[in-house]
């Protein structure tokens, strides 16, 4: 075999779950985990006679989705309906949009290393979940959960414009971020709330021609896909390298095996007989509810960063360690504003805070310490009220009782001790206890000093001053 | 309270009395029963209705009475008994679109219509026997037999809404609910002798009707008069949050025009009245062109004009039909497949297996015939030459009443049927019998309302005479059929 002959392609298809309320054409709940089938209506279980109403706000997310990948939204377009039977379709088809889709010709931002590529996004469209089939409840049975059927999705199609898995990898991780800065979904793979099929082909490096694509399915982790791509690639080139030719199908990963198998579904040979929605109008959106939409809209991960390298003067890459994560990068900025020290903030965030949420593997929305309550520790330290030693220790406090700085300094003691006489009585003590290095020290062996001004920080258990016991320690020995 | 004095109550009057006390709703439901057992409604005989049960009537009755509904008792259709075709949700009696594959189903929710008219007083006691899923134009295409028309036992009541136009035909009720996508209420009503109402397109919601081809299909009224008929309409019209495709347009009040037409002898002064020589072709049999004529002498007479105009693209109505409805049912139908509710065949060897025995088994030969043609038009390859092609010919069937109706003309007279009703089992031929709606399926296309109303007997049998006026123009239609049938009179049946 040898992938070095070939070049790797790779349009995404990425289906991304709204976040609504209720469903894409009728009220029920969008609630995840709930007992099988209880959010389900006359509409979504498509019972004799119920009809589909549009959900504005699935269109809203859309919409705000399609933008943010500079997409252009279409002031009018089409749902279509496309039919095949399966259990868990309970129309016999699914509203989804074929010929004219809500937003066409975006790209996503991606840096793999070797500086920013555009990757090409055909098309977004609005369409609705099925429901779920389960195989593995009952034996010899499979159960019906319509609680997602209906549930409203976005069809995210990408360009065959990707070369690696890695830029694979960086497209989707780059897209992820950015549907969560925009609240438009929960983004995850895991709950299924982002599905990956990834359409992958091999040509020689230097053709034109497109080779023929097979279809991976099943991906439930990012690297998950990057491992299928590596998989199916290195399959294909061994095909092409025999001579052989790639047949068009539909392959299941199997992230447990590392390996991917044929589906038994031909998906290539369905016919889906698309046409035209006859129970909704066609969606028509005006100027004015786009300008709405666009003046709505959230900050985008990529002018964040622009903003916070220029605003607190942040350098790159803690920028992109702050911005990861929306809610992280709104906590920061709150703090850094408060304390107008964006470098100190950030010190904090990507340190004290993010080892704290990562140990507790929770996001910063489950922190109990609030932007306010930081920013206050931060001007304890720079005012030299508690040592920085200490201000970990009293942030660890804050953590845990939610209570301010000042109060938990006080309460635990932790407010540094400047005052010359408590500071003497230390020193007094480590030399006495330390009588050799005591010694040394005051014939002058400098290098000492350090030694000692911890022995101080141990006893005062971090609340000394250490500029003061260096200036006192310094006084011990005489100008030198 | 005696059978002829049941069938001489119109709805208005019916609620006129039991709103002012002198008529008990438990005497109306017990007389529309008895009616019912009178005439031989039930399967083994007229095999008009398929579903009805006294007890639940009475009960709604004793609601009414109480003024225990929303509106009181002194609902504007307060008492009055009404039939629904067996494709209109109701709460219960079943909703089985005269299917085997629907047997025993009965639906959790109401159609906005019947809700509607609830509100007003109206008491369900029939659910009718029809074409199967609405497909056909003759009733006899229900899995529980074909039903007779009350005129002549031998002959087929029309369709596909035939089991509702004969209830209202034979006195079982005063109005009944029926379905339309080509014609399927005013063909029948045109058999049966009554008048049959097919609102605008987006007038009447269609939350609870079965979908069979959801851009075609509309629920209407049958009455035997046009006043009891505008009646309906007013109640069932108007927009519904649950139709996306319903409209908000206000609806007029169709019989306020009704009084002050009674005081003049040319009620249609300034109405102008379109005849198509489309709509009277040469096989067009001499007795319902007699009819006709005599119609439009009378129409003159009451003051309105009649012009000639030209409605070129009528003939390529029923091709367009019959690519557009099987296409979209095709796709409606699908949800029939034995999964969550109806019937279900056991012991398939595989899923694929189930929906294919279930379907096979639970559709009857009409139905299976239309899946498999709409199923073909939509396939990859041939979308084009059939489905897209027939939706742009759609277009200029519906300019072709732009057209006319943007020039000088308020509504279109025409025969509602080439022919009187025709004997049970006489049209085997698919294509023969889909020309029967030959001059109703262009109103579905365009959308535009259309009515039939009793213009006099062939042969003894009822002709209908239909009135097609502009879209959301009801109020004219109405105006139109109200006024020829008080110039009619009894020679309306006759």
């Amino acid at each position: 075999m040898t992938p070095g002959k070939y070049e790797m392609v790779v349009g995404l298809e990425v289906h991304v779950q709204l976040k609504t309320r209720s469903k894409a054409f009728c009220g029920c709940s969008t609630d995840f985990g709930d007992a099988p089938n209880i959010n389900t209506c006359p509409v979504c279980l498509a019972l004799p006679g119920a009809l589909p109403v549009l959900n504005e706000q699935a269109v809203t997310l859309a919409a705000r989705a399609a933008l943010s990948l500079g997409c252009t939204i279409h002031p009018v377009s089409v749902f279509a309906r496309k039919n095949y039977f399966y259990p868990d379709l309970p129309k016999g088809y699914q509203i989804t949009q074929f010929d004219r889709p809500l937003a066409t010709g975006g790209h996503v931002a991606i840096d793999v290393g070797d500086g920013a590529r555009r990757i090409g996004v055909t098309r977004v469209h609005i369409e609705e979940d099925a429901g779920k089939s389960i195989h593995d409840r009952f034996p010899r049975e499979t159960a019906i959960d319509l609680n997602r059927a209906g549930v409203p999705l976005i069809e995210i199609v990408s360009e065959p414009d990707m070369r690696t898995s890695r830029e694979a990898g960086a497209y989707l991780r780059t897209l992820r971020q950015i549907l969560k800065y925009l609240g438009v979904s929960d983004v995850s793979m895991e709950e299924g709330s982002l599905r990956v099929d990834a359409n992958v082909s091999a040509r020689l490096h230097g053709d034109a021609e497109l080779g023929t694509k097979t279809e991976m399915k099943n991906m439930n982790s990012f690297s998950g896909v990057e491992r299928a791509l590596e998989f199916e690639f290195a399959r294909q080139c061994e095909v092409l390298d025999r001579g052989g030719k790639v047949v068009q199908q539909t392959l299941l990963w199997d992230a447990a095996r590392g390996e991917a198998r044929v589906s038994r579904t031909k998906e290539g040979s369905h016919d889906y007989r698309y046409f035209p929605e006859p129970d909704l109008g066609h969606l028509v959106l005006d100027a004015d509810w786009l300008r709405r939409v666009k003046a709505e809209m959230p900050e985008l991960p990529s002018d964040r960063k622009a903003r916070f390298v220029s605003d607190f003067s942040l350098d790159a890459e803690d920028v992109d360690q702050l911005t990861a994560d929306p809610s992280l990068g709104e906590y920061f900025e709150a703090v850094a504003r408060a304390t107008a020290d964006g470098k100190s903030a950030a010190n904090w965030v990507m340190g004290e805070v993010q080892a704290l949420l990562n140990a507790n593997n929770v996001t910063v929305d489950a922190l109990v310490v609030r932007p306010a309550d930081l920013a206050q520790l931060i001007h304890m330290v720079r005012d030299g009220l508690v040592s920085h030693a200490a201000a970990k220790r009293v942030f660890a406090l804050m953590a845990e009782t939610g209570k301010p700085a000042a109060q938990v300094a006080h309460e635990h003691g932790l407010l540094q001790v400047g005052d010359d006489v408590s500071l003497a009585g230390w020193i007094d003590e480590v030399l006495a206890e330390h009588p050799d290095e005591a010694t040394r020290y005051l014939a002058g062996e400098r290098k000492l000093q350090g030694v000692l001004v911890g022995f101080v920080m141990k006893k005062s258990a971090g609340k000394a001053d250490p500029k003061r016991v260096n200036q006192l320690l310094v006084s011990r020995v005489g100008p030198g | 309270m005696k059978s002829e004095d049941f069938r001489a109550l119109h709805a208005a009057a019916i609620s006129a009395r039991v709103a002012a006390g002198t008529l008990d709703p438990a005497e109306v439901v017990a007389a529309s029963f008895a009616r019912a057992k009178e005439v031989g409604a039930g399967r083994e005989e007229l095999n008009l209705v398929l579903w009805s049960d006294e007890k639940v009537a009475q009960a709604d009755a004793v609601s009414v009475k109480k003024g225990m509904g929303p509106r009181g008792g002194g609902g504007s259709l307060a008492g009055v008994p009404m039939a629904v075709k067996d494709n209109i949700a109701t709460l219960g009696l079943p909703t089985t679109c005269a299917s085997r594959i629907l047997a025993g189903y009965v639906s959790p929710f109401e159609a906005t219509a019947i809700t509607r008219l609830r509100m007003e007083g109206a008491i369900v006691v029939a659910k009718t026997n029809m074409d199967e899923f609405a497909m056909g134009s003759s009733t006899e295409n229900s899995a529980y037999g074909p039903a007779h028309n009350p005129h002549d036992v031998r002959l087929v009541t029309g369709g596909s809404s035939g089991g509702s136009a004969a209830a209202v035909a034979s006195g079982i009720v005063p109005i009944a609910l029926g379905s339309e996508t080509g014609g399927s209420v005013r063909q029948p009503a045109a058999f049966c002798g009554v008048v049959g109402v097919k609102p605008t397109y987006g007038r009447v919601s269609r939350y609870g009707l079965v979908a069979f081809a959801s851009s075609l299909d509309h629920i209407g009224a049958f009455a035997r008069n046009v006043d009891d008929a505008a009646l309906v309409m007013e109640t069932i019209s108007g927009i519904d949050p649950r139709d996306s495709t319903s409209a908000n347009i206000p609806v007029a009040k169709y019989r306020e025009q009704f009084v002050s037409m009674a005081t003049t002898p040319t009620p249609l002064d300034g109405i102008t009245v379109g005849v198509a020589g489309e709509y009277f072709p040469e096989m067009l049999g001499t007795d319902m062109r007699r009819l006709c004529d005599r119609a439009l002498d009378l129409l003159r007479s009451l003051g309105a004009k009649v012009v000639s105009v030209s409605m070129p693209h009528t003939s390529l109505a029923i091709p367009v039909y019959y690519i557009i409805a099987p296409a979209e049912a095709s796709s409606n139908l699908a949800r029939f497949d034995g999964v969550r509710y109806g019937m279900r065949r056991s012991g398939s060897a595989s899923l694929r297996e189930m929906f294919g025995d279930t379907r096979s088994d639970g559709f009857g030969p009409e139905v299976t015939r239309r899946i498999l043609l709409g199923t073909y038009v939509l396939s990859a390859g041939y979308y084009d030459a059939y489905y897209r092609k027939a939706q742009s010919v759609r277009t200029l069937i519906a300019d072709d009443f732009t057209r006319v109706f943007a020039g000088t003309c308020d509504v279109l007279f025409t025969p509602t049927t080439p022919t009187t009703a025709f004997p049970i089992g006489q049209i085997t031929d698919p294509y023969e019998m889909y020309m029967s709606d030959i001059f109703t399926a262009t109103a579905n296309l365009a959308g535009v309302p259309a009515m039939s109303l009793p213009i006099g007997r062939s042969n003894g049998m009822p002709a209908g005479g239909q009135i097609i006026a502009s879209h959301f123009c009801e109020d004219k239609m109405f105006r139109v059929a109200y006024a020829l049938e008080a110039a009619l009179g009894g020679e309306a049946h006759q």
